[in-house]
């Protein structure tokens, strides 16, 4: 019998970061403490700001799309501290490479609220301008913008600059072929990129279990990616863990993969309704670990969560949240011809003739909404 | 300063164009805040909860629980502060005033008219059969919250209960979890007492429970039950019908299939099965005997002669009966039909035939024989003028050189539309396709002149886009 593997040794997790308990209660690490040890009193505050103030424009979003509003929207609702414990921890040249719902990331990028719902109001190709923000637009293929952060990251190590490429996925994604070969990639060329994994559990309606026999973090030693696998309901283990694959990829040491283990509480898009296959004992038992809970205890404990500052984060979200509606609202219509402005910095001659094809299509209907020549439709069938 | 404010359904999925109100949890008079919870609604997809789109005071609610209610129909009216009011805005300072635009709709906007696909799919605990939504609608004061929880009970059962008429909300279910099984809904049914009549159940019920239970059931006319019934009845009393029977020894076709699969098992080949052959010669005699694919255009005053033949296959699908074209079958030749054949049985099995591959035939094969029928009177496809069924495959005692043998024998019964073919010309094409069916060889001595569009159509032609303009062979 040829010697193999173990397999025991695969279906070990590997450690389970944790600074902050589900009641809010601090939990001594030294080799990750030292990483968030800047995190004061305001910081703190600030942090509980950033997830309500998500959580609140989420549920806007979502009410928008209830409304007519919106096409369709993804809900982050539970994933709050992955996001921002993770976003936070960039530096404004690093670049994000994310999926549709890293709402909260595109939050702490600096992205317009209303930026937010444009593409979901069909209102824009795309909500806003990548290199100002140092966010690439959301990637609707499942997994591909990691092989897009593996590229900006060969491009950055060309450069010579530290800055950092971290691509946002879920645990679905890492069964995709894309994902695979950004991982194959990125260890080849020691690229600087942190794969950040938000296993919310769900692929759609897919457990992670059905998918995955090993921890999700154990896919990447595999591909010779060190791995760190960490509560991503706890904001302040999320920042250390991103702290420290972000100084890993800053120091030359190549890229490092993140499992944040947190859960998707509401529906996989608007369009979805997981009461027909999540069971409803599991969302309780993850709504006790809610992000926001236990920093509002810890803040609570530490005699910080006065009554002054819950009211102004309430009024902060509720402003943001005013001002996502109003601005989402008061989009206008985009005309038909601007699908054709960002294809192409420069001019090209084949989408030139499209465009003017177009116009010319669009001339052609009156007033009334009628085509003139009613004819082109009918010879194909024959 | 106040003004009414009309919201209207949105698409709550992803290019949906119906959707069901569950539930209203507002009535007219009540005050609301933005976001407040006022609705669940029922998509194919899910229930959702349906957020208050303004802050004011609900005016009227147009539309009753439990009624079908489609994508841009106006189902609930609000009184709103005006721009100078203390309104809705009140608590967005700085937004713009939003409420000057009624709810639209995002993206594609599907055309709230549009009754075909994507279909929502009527199930048994909900009111999703109760009313299609061009029909008056009842009104149902009574429709409880009830039916928010959906008994649980797998597709079949569901079946079985709404064929026995079973209010499946009635039934108690003993598999695991609480699921109704199959067994608890035939024991619910014949126990009289337990066919409960209460209102609720009545106003939410695909299959209305009536006093007698079971013996019998209404579901209401609609969608593609409707659209086949308006069909049959306009072809039934337009067009003068005549059937005429042929029944044939097809043992030597049946041999023939065996010879030409087995060598097609070789190559891979698709397997051709005796509906193909059938085509082959509906299309062969078709070119013999053109009237048989017109169309009698009443308006115009004319008859059109198609000189290509989309040939019609009835099959009854999950969904219905479907009358799935192929087009240009003349072209194609048997493997050519037989592979047709074949994604158009899968497509139609899967629900995924598309509108398109339903439009435009001109003559229609209905395969009854898969029943085990011998014969019957088809009823034309409106617009076209023939319609051939085919019967049951029989091993029947019949007369084989000289003396009686097992011989596999069907029964063709062919209808059409008197204006337009004559009994001769009906008779030649029946007798020509029974030729085929009975000596497969004789299709040698009818290829003189195939090609509706010219023999050598498929390669000179198909790159044309009129093709009906090219020279009919004579």
């Amino acid at each position: 019998m040829p010697e193999l593997i173990p397999d025991s040794d695969l279906l070990q997790p590997p450690d389970f970061i944790q600074l902050l308990d589900e009641d809010g209660g601090r939990v001594p690490n030294p080799e990750f403490d030292r990483w968030v040890r800047d995190i004061g009193a305001t910081e703190l505050g600030a942090l509980y700001d950033d997830l309500v103030v998500v959580r609140r424009l989420d549920v806007e979003a979502t009410a928008l799309q209830r409304q007519g509003e919106l096409g369709l929207w993804p809900p982050l609702l539970g994933q709050e501290a992955a996001q921002i414990g993770s976003a936070r921890a960039l530096r404004p040249d690093d670049f994000v490479f994310s999926s549709y719902r890293e709402n909260a990331v595109a939050y702490c990028r600096g992205v317009g609220l209303t930026d937010l719902v444009k593409m979901w109001r069909g209102s824009a190709q795309s909500g806003w301008d990548p290199a100002s923000v140092g966010m690439a637009v959301p990637a609707i293929i499942i997994g591909a913008q990691t092989l897009h952060a593996t590229g900006w990251a060969l491009g950055a190590q060309f450069d010579g600059v530290d800055a950092v490429a971290v691509t946002y996925f879920g645990d679905g994604a890492t069964s995709e072929g894309d994902v695979n070969e950004a991982m194959v990639f990125a260890a080849s060329f020691q690229v600087p990129v942190v794969f950040f994994c938000q296993n919310n559990q769900w692929a759609i309606s897919e457990p992670v279990g059905l998918q995955a026999r090993v921890h999700i973090a154990n896919r990447a030693p595999g591909f010779g990616i060190p791995a760190l696998r960490v509560d991503g309901n706890d904001v302040l283990a999320v920042m250390a863990a991103t702290r420290v694959a972000l100084d890993r990829a800053r120091s030359g040491n190549g890229p490092t993969f993140i499992e944040a283990v947190t859960y998707r509480m509401g529906p996989h898009t608007t369009a979805d309704d997981p009461t027909r296959y999540r069971d409803p004992a599991d969302l309780a038992a993850w709504a006790k670990r809610d992000p926001i809970l236990r920093l509002r205890r810890l803040l609570e404990a530490e005699g910080l969560f006065t009554p002054e500052f819950e009211a102004a984060v309430a009024a902060h979200a509720d402003a943001a949240a005013a001002e996502l509606r109003a601005g989402c609202i008061a989009l206008p219509d985009p005309h038909p011809l601007s699908v054709f402005d960002h294809v192409y910095t420069t001019p090209q001659a084949t989408l030139d003739g499209q465009r003017d094809g177009y116009a010319e299509y669009l001339a052609s209907f009156d007033s009334a909404g009628s085509t003139s020549s009613s004819t082109s439709s009918k010879g194909a069938s024959v | 300063m106040t003004m009414i404010k009309v919201f209207a359904l949105p698409d709550l999925g992803e290019g949906l164009t119906e959707s069901e109100i569950v539930a209203w949890h507002v009535a007219p008079g009540d005050t609301v805040t933005l976001n407040q919870h006022i609705a669940d609604v029922e998509t194919a997809k899910a229930v959702v909860e349906l957020p208050s789109p303004f802050s004011g005071v609900v005016s009227e609610l147009y539309r009753p629980e439990g009624v079908l209610v489609h994508v841009g129909d106006p189902i609930v009216s609000f009184e709103v502060a005006g721009a100078d009011g203390s309104g809705p805005d009140a608590d967005l300072p700085g937004s713009p005033e939003p409420v000057t635009r009624e709810a639209n709709l995002v993206g594609y906007g599907p055309d709230a008219e549009r009754h075909g696909r994507p279909k929502r799919r009527a199930r048994p605990g909900s009111a999703a059969g109760n009313a299609a939504a061009a029909e008056p609608v009842p009104t149902t004061d009574s429709a409880a919250a009830s039916v928010v929880e959906r008994p649980r009970s797998s597709p079949p059962v569901r079946m079985l209960a709404q064929s026995l008429g079973i209010d499946l909300t009635t039934v108690t279910g003993t598999g695991p979890d609480g699921v109704i099984t199959r067994d608890d809904v035939r024991a619910h049914g014949v126990t009289p007492d337990a066919v409960s009549v209460d209102a609720t159940s009545i106003a939410v019920t695909t299959v209305t429970a009536i006093p007698g239970g079971t013996r019998e059931s209404r579901t209401p006319i609609k969608s593609l039950r409707k659209l086949t019934a308006a069909a049959m009845v306009k072809s039934a009393f337009t067009a003068p019908h005549v059937t005429e029977f042929l029944t044939i020894d097809v043992t030597p076709t049946i041999d023939l299939l065996a010879t030409i699969n087995a060598a097609g098992a070789r190559t891979g080949a698709a397997r051709v099965g005796i509906l193909a052959v059938v085509a082959q010669a509906v299309c062969l005699a078709a070119a013999r005997t053109p009237s048989v694919n017109t169309r009698w255009d009443d308006a115009a005053g004319e008859i059109v002669q198609f000189h290509y033949l989309n040939l019609g296959i009835a099959a009854a699908t999950p969904r219905g009966l479907m009358v799935p074209v192929i087009a240009d079958a003349d072209r194609l030749g048997l493997a050519g039909l037989a592979a047709a054949l074949a994604d158009l049985t899968a497509a139609a099995r899967t629900g995924t035939t598309t509108p398109a591959a339903l439009a435009g035939g001109t003559l229609t094969i209905t395969n009854i024989g898969v029943f085990g029928i011998d014969a019957g009177t088809p009823i034309l496809n409106p617009g076209e003028a023939a319609i051939l069924a085919m019967g049951a495959i029989r091993r029947t005692p019949w007369e084989h050189q000289g003396e009686i043998a097992l011989r596999q024998v069907i029964t063709l019964s062919l209808s059409f539309d008197h204006r337009l073919v004559d009994g001769e010309q009906g008779s030649r094409f029946l007798a020509d396709v029974g030729t085929i069916l009975a000596n497969p060889g004789m299709a040698l001595t009818m290829l003189a002149g195939v090609g509706l569009a010219g023999s050598n159509s498929a390669g000179s032609n198909s790159a044309g886009s009129n093709p009906a303009g090219s020279n009919p062979a004579g």
